[in-house]
């Protein structure tokens, strides 16, 4: 009960462990194209989560082993992801629309122009 | 019992904002504060802004309920709750539910940062100036839903419009406010500061206000006339940010009945109208921090001394005064007939309402609390009046156009801007930096 | 820099992270599940807010309000608009899932035992340190790693950062437009 309620850093890394898994089974299994990119982003959005709560975790450390107050690393590699997110869905799309205007459809299993 | 009141009591006397201090029970004051002067707000915005439109259009507006049409905001919320709340048959009941409250929640919880003085604010974050655009950027969301939800053509072109519009003109919007945020870190005295070097800017709202006291002047004048453009930029897209005249295109009548909330009716459709008025009033308390120096009063630095506070001090009661006068000007010019007795004695009562917020304010310990406030707000109400100003006078832009303005002449200007701002800001070090370059 | 101590410890973590780890496990699973399209970018919004509220339990403000400002407004504003840009009514009477479910749920599997097992032993990996930073200044720590003169190690990276959004604005352009 006590590891209940006493939130660690590893509570938040079970957390985006679960995200991720959440978003590789969307990836996975589902046929609309939007829907896989979301799943995408769940991915992104759980490593994000685990970034964040490392930079945490290493702002508690003794700055000998490299954490401290400044050791926000983790949060600039968050937000690196952040804008890695803009670019992959702002692609995505694009070439989700482009698909739609040849195809007329969205289902992503049509995708395949290269198997021939 | 005891613990209770010292704890209420613990924060007199502090300096910081209830929200950084962590008392909980003076920021639920102070939400719900906000919450009260808010609604007030939107219902004297409805009554003024028809008004103000019917005087400019040589017409009287509303003037049947209650004297000058005073009841007339009170009469149509009645009518708008009593009125049967219809969701389409066709519509995605869910969504159709959801998206009033989305456009909602993100116009109120804008005000958690929103400086009306020094420590008169919900809370202030490190983050305060991001915290306002994200969250007033999550608006476009119900909008956007509330058009697919409704599941008919006029609605969803409404809102396809408004995200494509919000979108385009946040970017401009988020360039100005970046440039206002580098004033903040250019230190210095006057219209032309220069950088102190290791010192750092501030997101924070309450910073930013303070940054414009240190300096000694409104961000909308320094590095003339860079500050004077940015905050152009701005103006021009926190109309196109809101949906309103001239770019009310999401909602154009003309064109699209009523654009996305075409199929609300009775309290949803309220709820847009509340969310409008309050995001009107949002980023024009975002434009009045940034540039226009939030809660100061006029001269706080040419003026300053125990003299130029005490007659300053005199404002906020002399401004109910006069709006008081005024009341009593028009209960004078009330037709003399017994029909209209009762009307008369209402303004008279109106009137003599706001000649006691006057006299109320004019006593010291009252106004030296008050008058921060009542500052920041006569900026944003300028601002209100602005928005009306331009319903009044522009026509509406076409699609085209409206991109056009934003992509084409605000986003690069806006880039230019950021730049020179930065290079004006450093330019000491800029010509250290060349002297190094040409001597070596 | 100076590290300033909090005044204000956090109250009722344990409640605002399992209230918003909720939101965020019942918001992804209506991502994956929903048939509506919108309905599942709706479900991705919550999810995103609620990550939101989680950065600012972990003291990054300036992560929270990026994330807000960047996701939530940007990119499912985005996502709202492209899905409202193609039909989506004869996407839903087809089938949802492709016959892929299996493969699926055996990498899940798979990789949720590794992150379980590592998670077991992952106690004594992750001893607790002492937290004592507020949030104040963290926007200026970031600024400072990100563009510092004498600590921005991120400089180029960030530089980099910026080339591929030019990459993906090209990209995206000539993938949308019908010709160019």
């Amino acid at each position: 009960m006590d590891a209940m309620l006493h939130i660690s850093t590893l509570h938040y890394l079970v957390l985006g462990a679960a995200l991720f898994l959440l978003g590789v089974i969307g990836v996975l299994t589902r046929r609309n194209v939007v829907i896989v990119l979301m799943s995408i982003e769940l991915i992104l959005n759980a490593v994000n989560l685990n970034l964040v709560a490392l930079s945490r975790y290493w702002q508690g450390m003794p700055a000998r082993m490299g954490g401290g107050a400044g050791a926000l690393h983790g949060q600039v590699f968050a937000i690196f992801v952040i804008t890695d997110a803009a670019a992959e869905a702002a692609v995505g799309l694009g070439i989700l629309i482009a698909f739609f205007r040849n195809k007329e459809t969205v289902n992503i299993d049509e995708v395949n122009l290269l198997k021939w | 019992m005891h613990d209770l009141i010292n704890y209420i009591t613990s924060y007199f006397g502090s300096n910081l904002t209830p929200g950084a201090a962590g008392n909980f029970f003076w920021a639920t004051v102070y939400i719900l504060l906000v919450f009260v002067g808010l609604s007030i707000a939107v219902i004297a915005m409805n009554w003024l802004e028809r008004k103000i439109l019917a005087h400019m259009q040589v017409r009287l507006g509303p003037m049947r309920v209650g004297p000058h049409g005073l009841l007339q905001p009170i009469a149509d919320a009645i009518k708008l709750l009593l009125k049967e709340d219809i969701i389409p048959a066709e519509a995605d009941q869910l969504v159709f539910w959801i998206a009033p409250f989305i456009v909602v929640l993100a116009a109120f919880t804008v005000f958690v940062v929103v400086p009306f003085g020094p420590t008169s604010a919900i809370t202030d974050m490190n983050i305060g100036i991001l915290f306002m655009l994200g969250v007033s950027s999550l608006s476009v969301l119900g909008i956007v839903t509330a058009g697919w939800a409704s599941n008919s053509h006029y609605p969803l072109i409404g809102a396809l419009r408004s995200s494509a519009q919000m979108v385009s003109y946040e970017v401009a919007m988020g360039l100005a406010v970046v440039s206002a945020i580098l004033m903040t870190s250019l230190h210095g005295l006057g219209f032309y500061g220069v950088a102190a070097s290791g010192d750092t800017g501030t997101l924070s709202m309450i910073e930013i206000v303070n940054a414009q006291m240190e300096q000694q002047t409104w961000f909308i004048f320094k590095f003339f006339p860079l500050g004077l453009i940015a905050f152009t930029i701005f103006a021009i897209a926190m109309v196109a940010e809101t949906n309103r005249a001239p770019f009310d295109l999401p909602e154009a009548e003309s064109e699209l009945t009523a654009g996305f909330h075409t199929e609300y009716s009775g309290f949803r459709w309220s709820l847009f109208f509340l969310a409008e008025y309050s995001a009107m009033i949002a980023v024009s308390s975002i434009a009045v921090t940034l540039w226009l120096g939030g809660w100061l009063r006029p001269f706080p630095n040419a003026l300053a001394g125990r003299t130029w506070d005490v007659i300053f001090s005199f404002f906020p009661g002399l401004t109910f005064l006069a709006l008081g006068a005024i009341t009593f000007y028009n209960v004078a010019r009330m037709p003399r007939h017994p029909l209209f007795r009762i009307q008369t004695m209402g303004l008279a009562g109106f009137g003599a309402v706001l000649g006691l917020i006057g006299v109320v304010l004019l006593i010291p310990e009252i106004s030296s609390h008050v008058q921060n406030v009542f500052w920041f707000s006569a900026k944003v109400a300028a601002f209100m009046y602005l928005y009306i100003w331009y319903r009044g006078t522009f026509p509406r832009y076409r699609f085209d156009q409206l991109m056009k303005v934003g992509w084409k002449v605000l986003l690069p200007t806006g880039l230019v801007l950021l730049i020179l701002t930065a290079g004006v800001g450093m330019r000491d070090e800029i010509w250290d930096l060349l002297q190094r370059v040409t001597h070596s | 820099m100076n590290p300033i101590v909090a005044q204000n410890p956090p109250v009722a973590t344990p409640f605002f992270f399992y209230l918003l780890a909720a939101a965020m496990i019942i918001g992804g699973i209506l991502v994956i599940t929903r048939k509506n399209a919108v309905h599942s970018a709706l479900a991705l919004i919550t999810a995103l807010l609620a990550q939101a509220g989680l950065y600012l339990m972990l003291y990054a403000p300036f992560v929270a309000a990026v994330q807000i400002l960047l996701y939530a407004g940007g990119i499912m504003v985005l996502f709202l608009f492209v899905i409202m840009l193609i039909s989506i009514e004869r996407t839903m009477k087809e089938r949802q899932f492709n016959s892929q479910w299996l493969i699926g749920i055996v990498a899940a599997a798979a990789l949720g035992g590794l992150f379980i097992t590592v998670f077991t032993k992952g106690k004594s990996l992750f001893p607790d340190g002492h937290f004592t930073y507020a949030e104040s200044g963290n926007t200026q720590a970031v600024a400072d790693l990100l563009y510092g003169p004498h600590t921005g190690m991120y400089m180029f990276s960030f530089e980099i950062a910026s080339l591929l959004l030019l990459v993906a604005i090209i990209g995206a352009v000539v993938m949308a437009k019908k010709r160019i």
